[in-house]
């Protein structure tokens, strides 16, 4: 689905005769290889160049060096940029700096009308992005006076109703409250589950990525980790270097096993850490 | 106080005036306005309040809200009554107080203008309460069509006021914000006379430009990300269609306009009816 050879990126900031005075890279060759329908996360703390990342899948920026593939059509192809961003949608952090309609629907109506789908489709694929993400009882609302978490579903529908392949979430939860985010991981779980869409998560909240099929940790542009979440997270000394923290219960089994309890490593949820303590007191 | 202008904002509801075609209140506003300007006597502004209940009646929005409108520019009205309640010659002077006098000509044409100026407001609050800014620009956008072969770049234009209008609301709300964050650190936008007040506008206006700057560099990105390339190829989810109830809103409006020109005309025959 989205392939990566050695990506860079550099932020050139440049002086008032328009030449580079400095550069900063935000992306260091990275490489990687995202298959389709998976669920998958990209962590990492402020800064770490995730969202760079995130914004050469749509073709927003372009690399300086290296090469990204969507769907094996290259970013840097001019003339395929209106496929590329059709087929990897892409969710923002702001829920009102994306919504472009003063309607839910009409908004969610944008993307295919810029694509040029046949006015009745627009009205059948509106309705079914709506309902697929939970707001078809919005659809005549303005979104000014939705939720943050709302909002959020409303943008993920409008990019749904261009029929992506793909969706990339570039930190879509950092703005809003504790039920808001809930319901927009669930809304994004859902899709990939019932609708085979291959979503790319970009956030720091440990807790969104537990249920993820593949995780890549960034750090300073760079890729240092990548594997199942279980993978990932037994490594706890290794993301507090990276200024990234673990789930709860991930670090309380960590802190029982460094004080000699044998636990498994990698417990991601409560229950899982409940579980393993109870057989570990029937044991004894 | 901010908050209270209405201009600009969508007011949802099932009515008649909702569902017409946007070029139709396009229209209508337009003749609206021109009418205002040509209607002449006391007649002649009946017309134009009993045309502009039946739509207020007809568009279901509460009164309540289009009145909100009106706060904004209470300003300006206060103003121009009161100029040209002092300042202009007529036959009868009704009242003196120094270099100050109302005559009859001064008083009348102060109610005049007061009345034009609300009219104005109510009107093109009613097109913009009971259209979507979508459905407007698209209306726009139609109207405007034929300026296309003279390279005007219609589409942009609509679309740059679609994004406008939904933007009001929201920068609204962060100049409340704004305002509320400058107040808790000491600001004071409330005393002092204009000039300070003038200054004091600073620290409000930089930082809501900034936002502002940042939110229309989010936007692009959000829009070009949604494939957004121009009005070139582009579909409509809402395509517009003239239906009966838009010609026979034609025919309201034209009738009306007609009666008024027929009014104006009667009162500049009739000096009677100049009152």
């Amino acid at each position: 689905m989205v392939r990566t050879e050695e990506l860079t990126f550099d932020y050139e900031r440049l002086d008032e005769e328009g030449k580079v005075e400095s550069k900063k890279r935000a992306v260091d060759h990275v490489s990687l290889h995202i298959r389709p329908g998976k669920f998958i996360a990209i962590l990492g703390h402020n800064g770490s160049g995730k969202s760079t990342l995130a914004k050469h899948i749509n073709a927003i920026l372009t690399p300086t060096e290296g090469t990204l593939w969507v769907d094996g059509m290259d970013t840097k192809d001019e003339q395929k940029l209106w496929d590329i961003r059709q087929d990897a949608g892409m969710v923002f952090q702001n829920p009102d700096n994306q919504i472009i309609g003063t309607v839910v629907e009409e908004d969610v109506g944008f993307g295919p009308e810029n694509l040029g789908v046949p006015t009745d489709e627009i009205w059948t694929r509106v309705e079914e992005s709506l309902s697929a993400v939970g707001m078809l009882k919005y659809r005549h609302h303005s979104p000014n006076k939705l939720s943050g978490g709302q909002k959020q579903r409303v943008a993920i529908a409008g990019v749904m109703a261009m029929h992506p392949r793909c969706i990339v979430l570039d930190e879509p939860t950092a703005m809003l409250d504790p039920n808001g985010r809930k319901s927009v991981i669930r809304t994004a779980q859902k899709l990939n589950r019932e609708e085979g869409i291959t979503i790319i998560l970009i956030t720091h909240y440990m807790e969104e990525v537990v249920e993820a099929d593949h995780v890549f940790v960034m750090d300073d542009g760079r890729l240092v980790m990548q594997g199942s979440p279980r993978e990932v997270f037994s490594q706890v000394e290794a993301l507090k270097r990276l200024r990234l923290d673990v789930p709860q219960a991930t670090l309380l089994a960590f802190e029982l096993q460094k004080r000699g309890l044998p636990l498994p490593d990698g417990i991601l949820s409560n229950e899982e850490l409940v579980d393993e303590l109870c057989q570990l007191k029937s044991k004894m | 106080m901010i908050r209270d202008i209405t201009l600009g904002q969508y007011y949802p509801a099932k009515s008649t005036i909702h569902k017409l075609d946007p070029r139709v209140k396009l229209v209508t506003t337009i003749v609206f306005i021109i009418s205002l300007f040509v209607a002449k006597g006391v007649v002649g502004y009946a017309i134009a309040s009993l045309f502009l209940a039946m739509v207020i009646r007809m568009s279901r929005v509460p009164f309540s809200y289009m009145t909100k409108g009106l706060k904004a520019i209470i300003m300006i009205l206060m103003l121009t009554v009161l100029f040209n309640l002092f300042l202009i010659d007529g036959d009868f002077v009704l009242w003196r107080f120094g270099f100050l006098r109302i005559t009859d000509k001064g008083l009348k044409t102060a109610v005049f203008m007061a009345v034009r100026l609300i009219y104005l407001i109510l009107g093109s609050s009613i097109m913009t309460l009971t259209t979507t800014p979508n459905d407007l620009t698209d209306g726009l956008e139609k109207l405007l069509g034929p300026l296309k072969k003279l390279h005007v770049p219609v589409h942009e234009i609509a679309m740059m006021m679609s994004i406008a209008l939904r933007f009001i609301p929201i920068l609204l709300e962060e100049t409340d914000k704004i305002m509320k964050a400058q107040i808790a650190r000491g600001a004071d936008f409330e005393t002092g006379n204009l000039l300070q007040k003038a200054k004091a506008m600073v620290p409000l206006l930089v930082p809501l430009f900034i936002s502002a700057f940042r939110r229309a560099n989010d936007l692009a990105m959000a829009m070009e990300a949604r494939c957004y390339h121009g009005g070139d190829g582009r579909t409509k989810m809402k395509p517009l269609h003239y239906e009966s109830r838009d010609r026979i809103a034609y025919a309201v409006v034209w009738g009306y306009f007609l009666l008024m020109a027929a009014a104006g005309w009667a009162a500049s025959f009739y000096a009677v009816m100049w009152l």
